[in-house]
């Protein structure tokens, strides 16, 4: 597939801030004349205003969803595992401060500041699919930069053949954790040729603001062509290693999640088909569309898989 | 009032208002009346909501021998049939969601879910069964039926294992709740099963050796 510039560029569609405070702003408007004090509204998205330039190239022409869908519906088990627990139970959680370790097979090793983690990188908006193992989909605009920059920064050695991903563990924070629904911490993974692909990115923002809390705050992975959990949240650890890591999800049903999870219609998870999804805020009777080929991306990535008997490697 | 009349005029009503209100609320939730919502997914909310409420008013059914038998209500038995058939009003609601909103009336994707996904396999099964079950819960099949209408209508056994097995395999890590629907259900069903012995027992008198304990 081709990408197109957006028919709906994401700085045509109202701010969220301003979407979900339009009566507020109508009153306050209103209410201009009486009083100049009025208190700032609460309902915003909090995050704050990020720096960046928009990435046309790596951005799909469909227009994004809704802020409110992207942050109200999410699977992030470690603040419960229904779809709206995280956005309720991710309130209080403070992802400031917070620091990356980095370890394994590289040059580079240590505990950074997630400022220090940041810093060379300058950010970019790019409007990706999004595909869950539960054969639903969206279309988000991330902010973020690409993971291979930093991976650079680390200067893996030859012995690094694969990068592993640790989510935060701390149950205080992330109530979620206090049931042993998952082996936590939640790990992830990639091959090191999958993570040095433009298309992974490092996420530190969502419409153009700092990622909320139920979306993986301060700092998460996306991979666009694989299913959603491999896309890591709240990663505090990144290590090198010559051996494929144990990822979490695979551990806890192999035969259902693979190492690779790359989006694929033609492989199904044994319960569910995998061959078509629905796209969540779709109008109604036009949610379910055919599921593309690495999530429509295959066209980039296709290649790193080829000879691979992608059945096997699901 | 006598007991009876106090059943037709008051409890059955009540009861079947009652019985209306998980769909009143997600009908309000469709469009968005009193405050409410189904999220970001409607469709998948809807279809888990009537599945879970179909489930709830399986296991109702069933509770009512039990309650009936231990708490002394023997007229409990006039609610028995207008929960079984709002189970199955719940689980056709239940299928309508998954194959129209759901689906999309894509019958392909249907008969192959039916075919290859085992949970699916299961809960399709269990409406099927309680198609007779419906059907035949009008006064007069019961009278034509006899002694025969009880014995096919104990395939609720059946339907209610089969319901809580499909809700046990669609979930995908936290089964919790399911297990939860699992146990009131071997709670149910064990009711059944002691009570059934005990009666065998009992009748066959010193005959056999009396059970353990």
């Amino acid at each position: 597939m081709t990408f197109r510039t957006p028919r709906i560029a994401p700085s045509e569609i109202t701010p969220p801030e301003v979407f979900f405070n339009r009566r507020t702003l109508l009153a306050g408007a209103l209410a201009a004349g009486a009083s100049s004090l009025l208190p700032a509204a609460e309902t915003a998205p909090s995050g704050a205003k990020l720096q960046y330039t928009r990435n046309a190239q790596y951005s799909v022409s469909e227009a994004p969803n809704k802020y409110e869908e992207i942050t109200g519906y999410n699977n992030y088990y470690e603040f419960g595992t229904d779809k709206e627990d995280p956005k309720a139970n991710s309130g209080s959680f403070r992802p400031t401060p917070w620091s990356v370790a980095v370890g394994g097979e590289a040059g580079v090793k240590g505990t950074f500041t997630l400022e220090d983690i940041l810093k060379p990188h300058p950010l970019e908006e790019r409007i990706y699919r999004f595909r869950c193992v539960e054969a639903w989909s969206m279309v988000i605009p991330w902010v973020g930069f690409p993971l291979s920059a930093l991976i650079e920064r680390f200067k893996p050695t030859a012995k690094a053949k694969y990068v592993e991903f640790t989510t935060l563990y701390d149950p205080h924070r992330m109530p979620g954790q206090r049931e042993r629904v998952l082996a936590w911490p939640y790990v992830e993974g990639l091959r090191m040729d999958e993570a040095m692909h433009p298309l992974a990115l490092m996420v530190v923002g969502l419409y153009g603001q700092t990622l909320p809390n139920q979306d993986g705050a301060p700092l998460r992975l996306i991979v666009p062509w694989k299913y959603g959990f491999k896309s890591i949240k709240a990663i505090v650890k990144i290590n090198f290693t010559e051996k494929q890591p144990n990822t979490t999800w695979n551990l806890s049903a192999p035969q259902e999640y693979g190492f690779y999870a790359n989006v694929n219609p033609q492989v199904d998870h044994p319960r569910w088909s995998q061959a078509t999804e629905r796209h969540i805020g779709a109008a109604f009777l036009a949610a379910r569309r055919p599921t593309l080929p690495f999530n429509g991306y295959a066209e980039q990535v296709a290649g790193l898989y080829k000879g691979m008997d992608l059945r096997r490697y699901y | 009032m006598n007991v009876e009349q106090r059943y037709r005029r008051l409890y059955k009503p009540l009861v079947f208002l009652a019985s209306l209100a998980p769909l009143a609320w997600l009908l309000c939730g469709a469009f968005g009346w009193f405050g409410a919502g189904l999220g970001a997914d409607p469709v998948k909310k809807l279809e888990h909501e009537f599945g879970k409420t179909a489930l709830n008013f399986l296991l109702l059914t069933l509770l009512v021998t039990p309650v009936r038998n231990l708490a002394g209500l023997p007229h409990l038995l006039r609610l028995r049939r207008m929960l079984g058939l709002f189970a199955f009003f719940y689980v056709v609601l239940h299928f309508t969601v998954y194959l129209v909103l759901d689906l999309e009336l894509n019958f392909g994707t249907l008969f192959a879910d039916i075919a290859k996904r085992p949970y699916i396999t299961i809960g399709f099964a269990g409406l099927l069964l309680l198609i007779p079950l419906a059907v035949t819960s009008t006064n007069r099949m019961m009278r034509r039926l006899g002694r025969r209408w009880q014995k096919l209508h104990r395939l609720i056994y059946v339907i209610a294992a089969l319901g809580v097995w499909h809700f046990y395999w669609q979930v995908k890590r936290d089964v919790r709740e399911p297990l939860i629907y699992v146990g009131i259900v071997a709670v149910l069903l064990g009711y059944r099963w002691v009570r059934a012995r005990a009666k065998a027992t009992s009748s066959s008198g010193s005959a056999t050796v009396p059970e353990r304990t």
